[in-house]
């Protein structure tokens, strides 16, 4: 689906906001000389291509993706746009869908002709859809938490400045695990790229810690029942760490409980197969006073900022991570505070290199490739970043939560420097 | 002008017009037609199996994966270029049609659509089991770098689109004539009489297994030539709904038509395309359109036309 969301104020106002540009200019205090410039040439819209999971399996993603793309699009427009022009949000649908992700793509650059396109959540869309915008020379920021930008496989043209990768999260993970729940970890994880990582990534980091993996259990993706898999768990296990996706993870909990009954050990696990659910579901009881890694705490904490609190309220979601006019309409809280703040990073990067049409957009993309420290602020809510310009990957703050009377508590914030890990790439060595 | 002229002419003349559109259609349009014509490919050797020999598969998602998979892990892993590699994604769908041709032709009908779909699921569980080499559902990209094609570079929109007029006409000359030799006229006879064709001395299985082999090798070509152009190779090609499209596109087409193929894959490409634009419900669009062609035009598209108008159509 197309719609454009423009959150313009009119004629009327672009022209206001020209007027209050040029008075800013004739007093020479708020706006550099490029910004003058850039606001006299144009009042068009900037246009940011949304490639949206709508359909498909990440819809329930793709719904909270939008809602806060359009919420932080209309703090950007209303506190002036980007070089005094406004946002346009041009969302399409990839249908979460590699091959039409990067139809997407082509559609955002040579038909919409969009100055970025941004958003992509699910690892074989961006996969896919890379290659098409490094060869169209499209700036394409994803909110994808894959470590595909990380690792090199992709291009110049690819960034991933607002959420941070698998790999940083998983490691960050194992210093908690090993201090606090267990040297002795069992891995339960679905048997495809996603699980591999986690199996991989995890392994590597709790032997670092003094820990040892001493089973990995991999579920097919078509599995529906999972009886069959606990007893492979060893009896000295000490903490069960567990990444499950998709719909059969509510069954995969009941029948883990129903295995352990009220002796279990302790239990780890990724909130991204409980996003947009309930964690007070029916068969969900098992998972009281277990750990969970969350990107952004879906509840409201104790020690809550004031930017969680700006950004929460713009969005429209409660204290509870539901929407405000919906209790049972859960959000992606853990995930989707990266289209907010990507979108952000773009706005910041287009000022910062004076970008005024697609011929800047190599600039844009040097600009965004020179920041550094992304402190935390109403642009930053989740938390201070540090960006590898190298890398093209930001890295952050992880928390861990403990689900305790129903709601998910803070236990844990991991430092920025848990989540570091060697550079695999230098993307600025690579022609535009 | 006799039908032989005639057809010549048609067909020689939609690809003339596609080259001509390499220079005369905005860029938008010119990467969709690129993308539009190896998928038309792909529903080319599905066509085979199934307008011309009768044999309804779910299943052909193995052969399009195996010859993208044949071409992209023989670069990523051995470092082939990608003359070698394709003819390596080529030979990958020849080897697969043949065991699975050799096993599924033992039944027919409804079992035939099961045991092919049945295999396509294992293909697709095999490239997520060995994801340590495929990168399962994830994929992963052929980089631009590699993908030069005795010094043509692929991902050149231009490169791009003559190579994807080049396997298309290929694939729609060697059917135009497979269609007019002896074979296609006995696997045509297959498909309305598999009895009487065998009572008539000839080896159906035989003729029905170099089918399958054709089709699957076609779907190959396509594949390869996806992963090539397009930079990505995936597990999703290997899912179920890439299995279905094909079939769509036939049925919209026109099974057992030359053409349907290109127009069935054209048309729905933009069905999808526009009716996107309006809502989330494009795939119900898609449905609506399809059943109203099954119940008004239920020859699809260019079988309509050869019922009604152009009884000389192939």
């Amino acid at each position: 689906m197309s719609s454009k969301n423009e959150f313009s104020k009119g004629r009327r106002n672009a022209l206001k906001t020209l007027g209050l540009g040029a008075g800013a200019a004739a007093t020479g205090t708020t706006l550099p000389l490029w910004a003058r410039y850039a606001e006299a040439q144009s009042s068009a819209p900037i246009k940011v291509g949304f490639q949206a999971h709508k359909t498909g399996i990440g819809a329930a993603y793709g719904r909270w993706y939008e809602r806060t793309t359009n919420a932080a699009a209309k703090v950007i427009n209303d506190a002036g746009g980007i070089n005094g022009r406004p946002l346009e949000i041009v969302l399409e649908d990839d249908g979460t869908d590699p091959k039409r992700g990067a139809e997407v793509v082509e559609k955002f650059a040579t038909q919409h002709e969009c100055d970025v396109a941004y958003g992509t959540l699910f690892s074989h869309v961006v996969i896919g859809s890379a290659p098409r915008a490094g060869e169209l020379k499209l700036p394409y920021f994803v909110v994808s938490e894959g470590h595909h930008v990380a690792s090199g496989m992709l291009n110049r043209y690819t960034l991933q400045p607002g959420i941070t990768d698998v790999k940083s999260q998983v490691a960050a993970m194992a210093p908690f695990v090993s201090d606090n729940l267990g040297k002795k970890v069992t891995m339960i994880f679905p048997d495809f790229a996603f699980g591999h990582d986690h199996r991989d990534f995890f392994s590597a980091a709790i032997e670092a810690q003094g820990g040892e993996v001493v089973a990995k259990i991999a579920i097919p993706p078509t599995e529906s029942s999972f009886t069959k898999y606990f007893p492979k768990i060893p009896r000295d296990t000490e903490v069960i760490y567990h990444v499950m996706v998709g719909p059969a993870v509510l069954t995969f909990v009941k029948e883990l409980g129903e295995f352990f009954g009220p002796s279990r050990p302790e239990i780890f696990g990724f909130i991204d197969s409980l996003e947009a659910v309930d964690i007070n579901s029916p068969g969900l009881e098992f998972l009281d006073g277990t750990f969970f890694w969350e990107g952004n705490p879906r509840y409201a904490q104790d020690n809550q900022s004031e930017y969680d609190k700006a950004y929460r309220a713009a969005v429209g979601v409660d204290d509870n991570g539901a929407s405000v006019s919906d209790p049972t309409d859960i959000s992606t809280y853990a995930h989707m505070f990266g289209c907010w703040e990507t979108l952000h990073v773009i706005k910041a990067g287009m000022e910062a290199s004076g970008y005024a049409g697609a011929g800047d957009r190599a600039k844009l993309i040097e600009a965004v490739e020179a920041m550094t420290d992304l402190p935390a602020s109403n642009a930053h809510p989740q938390g201070a970043k540090v960006f590898n310009g190298k890398t093209h990957q930001v890295f952050g703050h992880q928390y861990i939560t403990r689900v305790t009377d129903g709601k998910l508590k803070l236990a844990h914030t991991t430092s920025i420097e848990d989540t570091l890990y060697p550079d695999e790439v230098d993307y600025t060595t690579q022609a535009f | 002008m006799t039908e032989l002229r005639k057809t010549m002419a048609l067909h020689i003349g939609l690809l003339l017009l596609l080259l001509a559109l390499n220079w005369l259609l905005p860029a938008y349009h010119h990467g969709n037609l690129s993308r539009i014509m190896v998928l038309a490919s792909y529903a080319i050797g599905y066509n085979i199996l199934f307008g011309y020999t009768g044999l309804l598969s779910l299943g052909h998602a193995m052969f399009f994966t195996a010859g993208m998979y044949g071409m992209a892990l023989t670069m990523r892993h051995l470092g082939w270029t990608p003359a070698p590699a394709i003819l390596a994604g080529l030979l990958s769908g020849l080897l697969l049609s043949l065991v699975v041709g050799f096993l599924a032709l033992r039944t027919s009908g409804v079992a035939f659509m099961i045991v092919t779909l049945m295999f396509a699921q294992a293909v697709f569980l095999t490239v997520l089991y060995f994801g340590e080499y495929t990168r399962g559902d994830e994929g992963f990209v052929i980089q631009q770098a590699e993908r030069i094609f005795l010094g043509i570079d692929l991902s050149d929109p231009n490169n791009r689109y003559l190579a994807a007029l080049l396997a298309f006409s290929l694939c729609l000359l060697f059917t135009l004539w497979l269609v007019r030799h002896p074979f296609g006229k006995t696997i045509i006879a297959i498909r309305e009489n598999e009895d009487r064709t065998r009572m008539l001395g000839y080896n159906v299985f035989r003729h029905k297994l170099t089918a399958v082999v054709i089709s699957g090798t076609i779907s190959a070509l396509a594949g390869a030539m996806y992963g090539l152009l397009f930079g990505y190779a995936g597990a999703t090609f290997a899912s179920v709904q890439y299995s279905i499209f094909p079939l769509l596109w036939v049925l919209l087409g026109g099974a057992g038509t030359i053409l349907g193929p290109f127009v069935g894959t054209l048309f729905m490409f933009y069905l999808i395309d526009l009716s996107s634009e309006f809502t989330t419900a494009y795939m119900l669009v898609a449905g609506i359109v399809l059943v109203a062609l099954t119940l008004f035009a239920p020859h699809g598209l260019m079988g309509e036309l050869r019922r009604r108008l152009f009884r000389w159509l192939p």
